[in-house]
């Protein structure tokens, strides 16, 4: 295995047997940013707190794997698995302004866990935060470390967890919607942003999103999720020039465009959509009978 | 920006007023064997029933008056800051303790840690807490050992509810996910990112007990079921002062003012210690 994350044919139900994953394969290579895109309950947030181990109790992975670095990670112990992910993935939330703590400065927050999970000594760790506070362009680093969340504005605070992320050189960030919860002047920033910082350190993105337009800007492949089955999956540019299933198609044409504001937002067909839960019924059905359930 | 100054001005007010009186409470209790200016327990039948300092048959060097057997009340006063001080700070800092710790646990953990807690503190409040007070009493014996004990044991729970429902909120917070992605174990993330954001309450709560564990010291002597009866405290005070009120108000009166500003000034400091201590607050 050399993917440095491989999710091979993973199923995760809720206790009532209702799947929630529907045998999903995602691969990113070293080096790739991968978009993964769906609507609301497509399954994209589960998707990456599954890979991450931060599903709620209630949620069960019954089938497939995940691989991480070409480890199996349903093979570690809770604590090997822990090591592994912390060591390897950084996680870019989707809400700055809760994923922060607000009653401990931006300083140690983010050098605890280079010092305290990683083992690098404090001064060290402080040089690193330096130069990744340099490298997302916050131009006073000093204040910034000093100061409580809520003294910085949301973009900001976007800024210091992306530099975070990349502090410790991880092999793969999930980039759970980073902008969603940002004005939309500043969105554009970020992203920008983020395109760099990749760049520079090479680093393997999963970048969660509902919004085709910004696959278009950051990503090189997208796999995209309806009702925690893969729809389509493919290289950015082939995929948006000839899009294969009528939902990615649908997908394409509600996508509003800057430069032509007056095109009226297509809603996806609903015939689209029953076809869909028709395909996720069957996939159902013939996943049951093959599980003996 | 006039009108942020102000917003900000009040709660020090309230701090400074607050802080000052039980300072000065505080200050009387430690030193109550040197300021105090008579010994608390000498009678003088001859100086009964003394009024204070303004009204008319005072004596010199009585400010408060004496009781009907003729002791000084400004220095049964300060003496009896003094149990109660010991009282609110062990019993408050004992339940404070146990309980938000308990409460934290319940709180972050969830599941079955949080079944059992909850339950746990949903049939202790069920005991009325005055009656389960007496009667841990009745079995420990009377004594200050035994009032702080019972305060402690009775008022954890109000830590508990607080704390749990407040580290409930926190546990679903974006940077305790993360610091479990990071790689923290749950009682590392518990201390560092939970506790750092439940404690302005836990203050509020510390200082707020401390005024409760006064009143019900202050109820427990006057039933005559605390420290020992020659011993000066609040409660023993109002509850001689009682008998001799339409003789000898002030007995009653200055002792139940003590009482009154030292709760209050006990709640307002939590209050104000609270929005000192939170960075989003202050």
């Amino acid at each position: 295995m050399t993917d440095c994350l491989a999710i091979t044919n993973l199923s995760a139900t809720l206790p009532d047997g209702q799947r929630l994953l529907r045998s999903v394969n995602v691969n990113v290579a070293p080096g790739e940013v991968r978009a993964l895109v769906g609507e609301s309950g497509a399954g994209k947030s589960m998707l990456s707190k599954a890979v991450l181990g931060v599903l709620p109790v209630s949620v069960k992975i019954v089938e497939g794997d995940i691989w991480l670095q070409g480890n199996d990670l349903g093979r570690l112990t809770a604590a090997k698995r822990r090591q592994a992910v912390a060591a390897s993935i950084a996680l870019i939330p989707q809400d700055p302004l809760t994923a922060l703590n607000p009653s401990r400065r931006i300083g140690p927050q983010m050098t605890d866990r280079l010092v305290k999970i990683l083992g690098w000594d404090q001064t060290r760790a402080d040089e690193r935060v330096r130069t990744l506070l340099d490298e997302v362009h916050i131009r006073d680093g000093e204040r910034v470390l000093r100061a409580y969340p809520h003294e910085l504005s949301g973009g900001m605070r976007q800024r210091v967890l992306i530099a975070a992320a990349f502090a410790a050189e991880p092999k793969l960030i999930i980039a759970d919607e980073p902008t969603t919860a940002l004005d939309v002047t500043v969105q554009k920033q970020i992203l920008r942003l983020i395109a760099e910082m990749q760049r520079l350190h090479g680093t393997a993105i999963l970048f969660v999103t509902h919004d085709l337009g910004v696959v278009a800007k950051i990503s090189q492949n997208v796999t995209i999720l309806y009702g925690g089955m893969v729809v389509e999956e493919g290289a950015v540019d082939q995929l948006f020039a000839n899009p294969q299933h009528p939902y990615t198609r649908a997908l394409l044409a509600a996508t509003p465009r800057y430069t032509d504001p007056e095109a009226s937002l297509l809603p996806v067909d609903q015939s689209v959509l029953s076809d869909l839960a028709k395909a996720v019924e069957t996939a159902d059905r013939d996943w049951m009978s093959s599980h003996g359930g | 920006m006039a009108d942020i100054r102000r917003r900000y001005k009040k709660p020090n007010l309230r701090l400074w007023l607050a802080g000052g009186w039980i300072a000065l409470a505080l200050a009387a209790a430690l030193l109550a064997p040197w300021i105090a200016p008579h010994d608390p327990l000498t009678q003088d039948l001859l100086y009964g029933r003394l009024p204070p300092f303004w009204i008319e048959g005072a004596e010199p060097g009585f400010w408060l008056g004496t009781d009907s057997l003729g002791r000084d009340l400004l220095s049964r006063l300060i003496h009896g800051a003094r149990i109660a001080f010991m009282v609110a700070f062990a019993a408050a800092i004992a339940a404070c303790l146990v309980g938000s710790t308990l409460g934290l646990v319940a709180g972050y953990f969830g599941g079955w840690a949080d079944r059992i807690i909850s339950r746990i503190v949903d049939i202790w409040m069920s005991f009325p807490p005055v009656l389960f007070a007496i009667l841990l009493i009745a079995v420990l014996g009377t004594g200050l050992h035994s009032v702080i004990i019972a305060i402690a044991v009775i008022d954890w729970t109000r830590f508990c509810r607080v704390i749990r429902a407040e580290a409930m909120v926190q546990a679903r917070m974006d940077y305790v996910e993360s610091a479990h992605i990071a790689g923290f174990g749950r009682v590392k993330t518990m201390i560092d990112e939970v506790l750092p954001n439940v404690l302005p309450s836990i203050i509020a709560l510390l200082s707020l007990e401390m005024g409760i564990a006064i009143i019900v010291e202050a109820i427990l002597s006057f039933v005559n079921l605390s420290v020992a009866t020659d011993d000066p405290t609040w409660g023993g005070i109002i509850a001689e002062g009682r008998l001799s009120i339409h003789q000898a108000w002030w007995v009653l009166v200055f002792p139940l003012v003590a009482l009154f500003l030292t709760v209050l000034s006990f709640s307002q400091l939590g209050e104000g210690l609270k929005q000192r201590f939170d960075p989003v607050l202050r």
